[in-house]
């Protein structure tokens, strides 16, 4: 088994901003074809940790590998190849508001050159009908939609190129528990039958154990618990139970800085 | 607290940004020049900083051309030479008031729309997903801006030189009680090829400068809707004076015997 290469592997990863030390050492493996979940509190580093993995932040120290190929430092040119075999979805959706819906969401297929604009607009009518929106979003402006729509919307452009990895920063925040679940859905069927890579990053305990292989909870710029999904309800870590139950009380503290002075 | 420690903090700032800029700028040339190039993208652009910046220059230029040929009127009466009206009236917009006033109306504008334009994508995270979609931000949203407003200038101060002339053939035809045929004889007979082409040139600096500052501020801009109106500001603070200072420059590489 040890022969097999994690598609990402995160080694000894430290980014701080300033005095304030955000990831520490972290260190995370994400095998091919997984569906990893990272939860953990608000502020806790999650979305900067995926930035880092995409190179849109660079870490201050340690080795992030995909494929096994180290990507910390590696040329513009190098990067961008490597991202083509990429989707994200980000957590505030990051649509770009001075283009219609179509080519927000063909936008990744255009660039490469994959498809026409004269074909897109069509495309782009196919892969919002798997979000679960008709046709007639299509010539919309972002600012003309919904939050939930925008999400659904920033879901659709982040697996249009069929991607190898995908990664969903809160993918069903801010969405009613019907939508939620079909985007749920919709996140393992990517896995299912594209052999998809994801990494996801959600607050939500519906989606953790509906999408999920394996939980990495992170908590203070580290990983401090990893484990099978089915194993999360009996780890014994407070910390994780904390998190899942939603108490307040327990050993993390809901003010950060608070939790730094202890 | 200590005054050196101040003067040296603000220095180090300085020398930081000037740094900055020097790496934005060389890559914004770099990609500027490389391909692949975005044509509908810089279409765009010329529409938006050439066509609809038209009237804004039309009207400056029309009242700088009548306001300089009164005063100039004044001026050249104190010792009686008001016959050279025309003639300084056209060196003076083709190869300073045209390029400058036109260049400071369009900074305005155009160095203001870029940097909150650019600003906003970036505190929405829209230039990092376009880097996640294997799109250069510099190639899509920096070159086309830099190019079409360094295209454009020349033609928009051109257009501006025709209207400031009219405006002070006006003043001088209407009020002033020139003889329009040897007003616009004069006009031509002394104008010089070199002075209108010193001024487009300096229009092409100066476009340059006026979307270099537009974009830097814009894709610097941090900490939400105050760092982008920050960054507006900073954008058409430093462009105007880039503006003045770069005229300066240009005008003694030209012309200083
Ligand atoms: N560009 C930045 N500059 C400075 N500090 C930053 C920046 N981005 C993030 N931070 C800091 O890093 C820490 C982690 O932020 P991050 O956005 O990763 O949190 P998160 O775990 O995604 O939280 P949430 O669940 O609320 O999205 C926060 O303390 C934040 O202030
Ligand atoms: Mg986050």
């Amino acid at each position: 088994m040890s022969t097999i290469i994690p598609k990402i592997s995160l080694r000894g990863v430290t980014k701080s901003f300033g005095d304030n030390l955000v990831l520490d050492k972290l260190d995370l493996d994400i095998m091919p074809g997984d569906s990893v979940v990272v939860i953990g509190g608000s502020g806790t580093g999650k979305s900067v940790m995926l930035k880092c993995i995409l190179g849109l932040l660079d870490a201050d120290a340690g080795s992030i590998k995909i494929d096994g190929v180290e990507t910390m430092g590696m040329s513009t040119r190098d990067r961008e190849a490597l991202l083509r075999r990429v989707g994200m979805l980000f957590q505030g959706s990051a649509l770009f508001d001075s283009l219609p819906v179509w080519e927000n969401v063909t936008f990744g297929l255009l660039s490469a050159g994959t498809i026409s604009r004269k074909d897109a607009w069509g495309i782009a009518a196919t892969i919002l009908a798997k979000v679960g929106l008709g046709r007639q979003v299509c010539d919309l402006r972002p600012s003309e939609l919904s939050g939930g729509m925008q999400k659904r919307v920033g879901l659709a452009r982040a697996i249009a190129t069929s991607p190898e990895m995908i990664f969903f920063d809160e993918p069903t925040t801010g969405l009613d528990p019907i939508t939620a679940d079909t985007i749920n859905e919709l996140i393992v069927e990517r896995v299912r039958d594209l052999g998809a890579t994801t990494l996801t990053i959600t607050h939500d305990m519906a989606s953790v154990r509906k999408i999920a292989d394996h939980v990495s909870m992170l908590h203070d710029g580290k990983i401090i618990w990893s484990g099978p999904v089915d194993q999360i309800d009996q780890s014994g870590n407070e910390y994780l139970e904390q998190f899942i139950h939603g108490r307040a009380d327990g050993p993390i503290n809901a003010d950060p800085n608070t939790d730094k002075i202890t | 607290m200590n005054i050196f420690a101040i003067v040296g903090r603000s220095f180090l700032g300085f020398l930081a940004t000037i740094g900055n800029i020097a790496v934005f700028t060389g890559k914004a040339v770099f990609h500027t020049f490389a391909p692949p190039f975005y044509f509908r993208l810089l279409w765009r652009q010329i529409v938006s900083v050439g066509y609809y910046s038209l009237p804004v220059v039309g009207l400056t230029a029309l009242f700088t051309g009548a306001v300089l040929a009164r005063q100039i009127y004044i001026g050249t009466g104190r010792i009686g030479i008001e016959s050279a009206v025309p003639t300084i009236v056209v060196f003076g917009i083709t190869r300073e008031l045209g390029p400058v006033i036109a260049s400071l109306m369009v900074a305005g504008r155009v160095s203001a729309a870029m940097a909150a334009e650019i600003g906003t994508m970036r505190v929405s995270e829209q230039i990092d997903a376009l880097q996640t979609l294997a799109t250069n931000p510099f190639k899509y949203l920096i070159a086309p801006r830099i190019l079409a407003t360094a295209l454009v200038l020349p033609v928009l101060v051109f257009i501006g030189d025709v209207i400031g002339v009219m405006g002070g053939y006006f003043m001088s035809t209407e009020l002033l009680g020139f003889n329009s045929s040897a007003y616009l004889r004069n006009t031509i007979d002394f104008l010089e090829v070199a002075d209108v082409i010193s001024g487009l040139v300096k229009a092409a600096v100066f476009g340059f400068l006026i979307a270099l500052m537009g974009c830097y501020h814009g894709y610097r801009s941090d900490g939400g809707a105050q760092g982008v109106g920050r960054a507006t500001t900073n954008a058409v603070v430093s462009a105007s004076i880039l503006i003045l200072a770069a005229n300066y420059i240009i005008t003694e590489l030209l012309f200083a015997q």
